[in-house]
């Protein structure tokens, strides 16, 4: 293993366990806890990729998520991030982006050509001639995209978690676990979170060398593992921060939804790489990747390094190299950086430089040199190292998410908060603390503020930590007159693109952002929106804060479509009386989420079993389950007020013991539900809505409720109860079988509700005439229901029963002349439309939608009608949604239409301008295939017009009590 | 290589024409003002300079070019609405974007892709059905096609949706496209710049001010600016603006959101729109998937993002692409939806004299974009409605003269 170190004091690889993958169709082996980047380096493998829109060859930048020069293709997924996925045995991966080969990409002839592609080039060409376009798009949509889907793949899913916790710590560096420890002390329950696999921060790699400092990194580490009420959550990462202290966290089983009372964010920062040409170079990469490898993985990051700083950081890296044997030839400090380390580094040697300005980085696939100047002399030092450590970038997702603001500070060179919402902290880097002391003091304090908020004490007003001295460079941009200076490395963007963008008039951040799209690939800007605020504010004459930032997004990292999905819920709800249906093969529909039987197969064709359900409740009688009607039930003082405000017609001067078709309408007039409405008691109804309303009313409901400040309350019982209707002739000689309920039509007339034992069961009967028929409505509680519906079919046997489904329902209310809700109204119509003018009291002083129907009531300009085709022939059956055409325009539409067996015709129902609703009035129906048909204005109902049927022992119309 | 590119590449400094230009100080009077530098905003002041020689207009912007839900859109373009009003109107609006590159020259990536919104149940296939032949009445490209056509189209599509609500049939739109939203406003900007309109960015309109019942000018954060005309073309932030006037409107404000994936290698052509499962989703050019869901439940002036949004979007996605569940999302966000009762826009002149309003885009004000700017140019040069928009004035809801595109909205609401 060519570059793999000696054991390190903290790494993560467990030497005597190898694993084995292969990369590209070679085979490459590393340790246990390698990640695949690791591995590929640790065994000189410097290219893991090719750049987005050049090709060129990229080795490792960040090493930490924050770029994506090591995108990978997996058998099973795309775009794996090489830099923190572990690697396994068996693993087949390639470079995505590739054509050809990661060795020879063919895509790379795009960089001869790049002089010809400009910031936005796509933009400025393509389009004329206009049908060449699709040829062009396919071409940049191939060359674009970065992973391949394999459609194949099935579907995965992750539970879900959900965790509460009173303070919630965001990062586990050293501000980070001292804040989880403070909190905790004061007796709150903590969750600390940390995107890596062990807590511990940057004291895991920046200071392994540092005695002191471990000294600290085993206090922290230990004290939090101790403390019960600290939870510990690692892997994981803060995908989003949404309102009120929610967070979705992405953790490698899953998504985690966890609530907190107070929100700590010590996330640190991310370091940003230097702008020079050809810093993209594999071997050159921040300092803090090169620590990475090394601590953790015990992997070199090169041979001979050349160290580019503007912080003592970059003297403390250069340290870490020299320690484990590598050579440093040179720092090249950008000023003139003070401290221990400088003096450290000085005294073993190593050259500094200060004062230096980066010329470039030299080399044909790899990085073989570094070239700068010092005053006016230009030097040139072979490596194959160019370590970056110019500054860093808050990692503030979190906060910019919570609606934190940021300011510029001069002194550190650094965006910090500042200014916090309510319950959110921040702590450590991020907040513009470096030394490790006074980061895990002003960990403590944010630690100690936070368990305050939730306990409700008074914080104390905190210290300021913040560094004293830059630990950023200014402006770590070096253009070259030859450009390939990368500033975004995702999307391949160089200096001469944003100054492109900028001088077209982009020179907004946002608008830089969009045209130019730095920040816009899968790293989201992490190591490069600091570099485009820079480099726009000098370009604009601007300062950083006048510059501004973008809006920082969920997700943190791109988050598994799995885990944000979660398990499949889907409730598929079935009826009391399924298992009847089940047994008679009944053939099932969706209907929302129930399951209903839209037939019963009984004989040769669907056809001929829904003609012979009809047949049965007409000439004697049947049975059909309406349990998923909607129901709800309404108690209290307001009740008939409530009654009257929601629905049409009047209800509060209901007899007890009556029903009353019961029609909504919205604000603005328009049909929205409709049912059967009974009184139990004076303060008691109980309402019926449609199958597919049923929720939506109820919720509806609940809000006039409260808007109207009614004293009553509204159940939704829709579950609960099981219903059916029996209707037919003979249907009150079935159910006097069943129940001692007086049925005779002087007692129990159409129209009227009783309550009584059927079957022995209590449940609530009620007269009604929906599909034209002697019938009762019977509602009981829902594990009764399958007693009663069978007992009904056992004594009915003697008179032909027969179950009827959906679609025979369908055919014996469009016989009535029935609407349905939403198929023979749409998003408009309001009741005179719908040719329902009784339905609606305008006397009452207020209801739902009155004021709209006052005035709708004299602009009607619509009438729904009733109509019979005028031919018979099959192929001449209009659809539904067919419309009526009149001298060329649109007149109206075909809303229902069926075969009637019983009228021997085609009936339908269609909404038509009112001056075509006169009966006898002939209707053009244009067919899907563009034939028109005949059909005729006829009366509803179109059978039994009187209504005799429904009420055979009555001879007039009126409500019963 | 195309020729544009080739010129360019010789040139020594950026030649491409300025989009926006540098700040400048308001001056005191302008014939027309604008509010909001969206799409239609931008589109308006072009055609007024385009068509109608109306040049002395500012633009007034309180954040950037595009910035609202100009570039938080999902970038459907389609005309297969339900009514007459809505279906004319739109196609009119297609035919512009398909000219727009030419006009603007600037390649906005319009791209015909083919637009499925599937029907999961029986009310659907006559919601479909019913669009289909209102289209077909006024020679859209639109049909009700069945199941096996679109497995044809879309074959890694799940038509049994997992086993429950399959797919039933769809209304095809063979001209649904999608484009490059940002572009549109940009392109629509440049071209008003170059024929002397100013665009003031980061200037925020703070009251409109009125006398004897007329338009006299706009008070702003950089000082009161004069203009007898004042078109508001803000969206979600309408209700801020006609509060200025007091005029009332019935538009509610409700977030919509966005989001998409992790650019991938093209393998989705189409784009599919399911209302069953509050989803749509098309494939960038970049390759992300872009995808969408119905609007937030609760009214709310706020472009905050959901976590509820993405979990609900991608579970449902799922039922009609398995294999997504191997992406990942990238970034998600919020815009605010001006909604109608109606779902059709409010356009025209108002009660306040030389105030006109362009609201109540909902969910599809971005198709709408060409049209819009062009038609409204229209109303506000002659001071007459244009005879597209007639249909779409606030008075009509007043007069009970509704247009009900509820049916034709791309998702649930």
């Amino acid at each position: 293993m060519k570059l793999r170190l000696a054991p390190q004091p903290l790494e993560w690889i467990d030497r005597k366990s190898s694993v084995s993958f292969t990369f590209e169709g070679q085979t490459v082996s590393g340790f246990k806890g390698d990640v695949i980047s690791s591995a590929l380096w640790a065994q000189g493998r410097k290219v893991v990729g090719r750049s987005f829109k050049y090709h060129r060859r990229r080795g490792l930048l960040s090493f930490a998520n924050h770029d994506i020069n090591a995108l990978l293709q997996a058998e099973d997924r795309p775009n794996v991030r090489a830099d923190v996925v572990q690697a396994e045995d068996g693993m087949s991966l390639t470079a995505v982006n590739t054509f050809g080969s990661l060795a020879s990409d063919k895509g790379a002839l795009v960089e001869w050509i790049g002089k010809f592609l400009p910031v936005g080039f796509y933009y400025r060409a393509f389009y004329s001639p206009k049908f060449l376009f699709p040829k062009w798009e396919r071409l940049i949509r191939e060359m674009a995209g970065l992973g391949k889907v394999n459609t194949d793949w099935s579907e995965e899913r992750k539970p879900k978690r959900y965790l509460h916790c009173d303070v919630v710590v965001i990062g586990a560096g050293p501000s980070g676990m001292a804040a989880a420890i403070a909190a905790a002390k004061q007796g709150v329950d903590v969750c600390l979170i940390d995107e890596n696999p062990y807590i511990g921060g940057s004291l895991d790699y920046q200071y392994v060398n540092e005695d002191s400092q471990q000294l600290n990194r085993k206090y922290l580490k230990e004290t939090v593992e101790s403390m019960p009420n600290i939870q510990v959550i690692t892997s994981s990462y803060v995908a989003g921060y949404y309102g009120d202290h929610w967070l979705g966290i992405n953790t490698p089983d899953g998504l985690i939804k966890l609530s907190a009372q107070a929100v700590v964010v010590a996330s640190g920062v991310f370091e940003q790489p230097a702008v020079f040409r050809n810093n993209d170079l594999p071997g050159v990469m921040n300092a803090s990747a090169a620590q990475r490898l090394m601590a953790r993985y015990a992997v070199a990051p090169c041979k001979e390094a050349v160290i580019l700083t503007a912080n003592p950081e970059g003297y403390r890296a250069a340290l870490d190299l020299h320690k484990n044997g590598l050579v440093v030839k040179a720092i090249l400090d950008t000023g003139k950086t003070a401290g221990e380390s400088v003096v450290q580094a000085k005294s073993a040697g190593i050259p500094v430089f200060e004062n230096a300005v980066l010329v470039e980085a030299t080399g044909r696939k790899q990085l073989q040199g570094v070239t700068f100047e010092v005053g006016r002399l230009q030097h040139h030092l072979s490596c194959d190292g160019l370590l970056m450590s110019v500054g860093w970038a808050p990692a503030g997702a979190p906060l910019y998410q919570a609606g934190a603001k940021f300011g510029y500070n001069y002194t550190l060179e650094q965006l910090l908060p500042v200014e916090l919402p309510e319950g959110v902290f921040a702590c450590g880097r991020i907040n513009g603390v470096f030394e490790i002391e006074d980061r895990i003091k002003d960990g403590e304090q944010a630690g100690t503020a936070a368990a305050q908020t939730v306990l409700g004490k008074e914080a104390l007003a905190p210290v300021d930590y913040t560094a004293k001295s830059a630990h950023s460079d200014p402006y770590p941009i070096w253009p070259h007159p030859k450009g390939k200076e990368f500033v975004d490395f995702d999307e391949d963007i160089q200096i001469k693109d944003l100054k492109g963008a900028i001088a077209q008039g982009f020179d907004n951040i946002e608008l830089m952002k969009r045209f130019s799209t730095i920040g816009m690939g899968p790293s989201q800007g992490k190591h490069s929106n600091m570099n485009g605020i820079r480099i726009l504010a000098k370009l604009t004459g601007k300062t950083i804060d006048q510059t501004g930032s973008t809006t920082a997004r969920p997700m943190f990292h791109p988050t598994p479509v799995s885990h944000l999905a979660g398990m499949r819920f889907r409730p598929e709800r079935l009826t009391p009386l399924h298992s009847f249906h089940q047994q008679r093969n009944a053939c099932f529909m969706e209907a929302g989420s129930w399951l209903r039987p839209e037939y019963y197969p009984t004989a040769e064709t669907r056809e001929a079993s829904i003609a012979e359900e009809v047949s049965a409740v007409r000439n004697s009688v049947g049975l059909i389950d309406v349990s998923t009607l909607g129901k709800l039930e309404v108690f209290g003082r307001d009740a008939g007020e409530l009654m009257d405000r929601l629905y049409t017609m009047r209800m509060s001067n209901m007899n007890v013991g009556a029903s009353r078709y019961a029609l909504m309408v919205d604000e603005t007039g328009v049909v929205i539900d409709d049912g059967v409405a009974v009184r139990y008691s004076e303060e008691h109804f109980y309402v019926t809505t449609t199958t597919s309303t049923s929720d939506s009313a109820y919720r509806l409901i609940q809000k006039k409720v409260i808007e109207w400040g009614l004293k009553v309350t509204v159940l939704n019982r829709t579950g609960q109860i099981g219903a059916m209707n029996l209707a037919g002739p003979n249907s009150r000689k079935i159910l006097a079988q069943l129940t001692d309920l007086d049925l005779s039509n002087d007692a129990f007339p159409y129209l009227a509700m009783r309550r009584a034992q059927v079957c022995g069961v209590e449940a609530t009967l009620i007269r009604v005439g929906f599909v034209g028929e002697l019938g009762y409505e019977i509602h009981t509680d829902s594990q009764s229901a399958l007693k009663i519906w069978a007992s009904i079919m056992e004594v009915g046997s003697e008179y032909g029963i027969k179950p009827f489904g959906v679609e025979a329902q369908r055919l014996l209310r469009l016989e009535k002349g029935h609407i349905i809700v939403g198929q023979d109204t749409d998003g408009l119509t309001n009741p005179f439309e719908a040719n329902m003018p009784w339905s609606v009291h305008l006397k009452k002083p207020y209801f739902l939608g009155k004021p709209s129907l006052m005035k709708l009531k004299t602009l009607q300009n619509r009438t729904l009608v009733g109509f019979e085709l005028l031919s018979k022939a099959h192929k001449d059956m209009p659809l539904e949604s067919n419309l009526l055409i009149e001298n060329g325009a649109m007149i109206g539409r075909v809303t229902s239409i069926g075969r009637s067996a019983t009228l021997n015709k085609v009936i339908g129902l269609a909404m038509v301008e009112t001056a075509f609703s006169e009966e006898n009035q002939v209707l053009k129906i244009k067919l899907t295939d563009g034939r028109f048909v005949d059909a005729k204005v006829i009366k509803t109902p179109f059978y039994d017009p009187q209504g005799l049927l429904q009420k055979p022992d009555e001879s007039n119309e009126g409500e019963a009590a | 290589m195309p020729l544009r590119l080739l010129k360019y590449a010789w040139k020594k400094s950026e030649d491409e024409p300025r989009f926006f230009p540098d700040e400048t100080p308001l001056k005191k009077a302008y014939d027309v003002v604008i509010i909001g530098g969206g799409g239609h905003g931008m589109a308006c002041a072009y055609y007024l300079a385009k068509e109608h020689g109306i040049t002395n207009v500012a633009v007034l912007e309180q954040g950037y070019i595009g910035g609202g839900n100009t570039g938080r859109n999902t970038t459907i373009v389609r005309s297969n609405y339900l009514t007459s009003e809505g279906v004319k109107f739109y196609d009119e609006s297609l035919k512009l974007f398909e000219d727009l590159s030419d006009d603007f020259d600037l390649n906005i990536f319009y791209s015909t892709r083919g637009h499925f919104t599937l029907a999961h149940t029986d009310s659907a296939m006559r919601t479909m059905r019913w669009r289909a032949e209102v289209n077909k009445h006024h020679g859209i490209d639109s049909e009700v096609v069945d199941v096996e056509t679109i497995q044809k189209e879309v074959p890694y599509m799940d038509m049994s949706c997992n086993g429950q609500h399959p797919v039933m049939g769809a209304l095809y739109h063979a001209p649904g496209s999608v484009a490059r939203h940002d572009a549109v406003a940009w392109g629509y900007a440049r071209g008003a710049q170059q024929r002397g309109v100013e665009i003031h960015q980061k200037t925020r309109v703070t009251d409109i001010k009125t006398k004897g019942g007329k338009v006299v000018g706009v008070e702003t954060d950089r000082g009161f600016v004069e203009a007898k005309k004042v078109i508001s073309m803000v969206a979600g932030s309408t209700p801020r603006i006609t509060e200025m006037l007091e005029i009332e409107t019935p538009i509610e404000i409700f977030p919509l959101q966005a989001c998409v994936t992790e650019p991938v290698k093209p393998f989705m052509d189409t784009i599919v729109v399911s209302g069953s499962l509050h989803v749509y989703v098309s494939q960038s050019s970049r390759g992300e998937l872009v995808m969408g869901a119905s609007v937030d439940p609760a009214e709310l002036h706020s472009t905050r993002s959901t976590l509820d949004f993405v979990e609900g979007l991608t579970d449902q996605m799922m039922d009609l692409f398995p294999f997504t569940s191997r992406l990942k999302i990238m970034r998600q966000w919020a815009g605010m939806s001006d909604i109608t009762p109606d779902f059709a826009p409010i356009m025209g002149k108002t009660d306040v004299e030389g105030f006109y309003l362009d609201a109540g885009w909902g969910t599809w004000g971005f198709k709408a974009t060409p049209v819009s700017g062009k038609t409204m140019a229209y109303t506000v040069a002659n001071d007459t409605p244009h005879e597209l928009i007639k249909p779409f004035s606030l008075s009509r809801y007043a007069d009970f003269k509704l247009v009900g595109e509820k049916g034709a909205a791309s998702v649930g609401h």
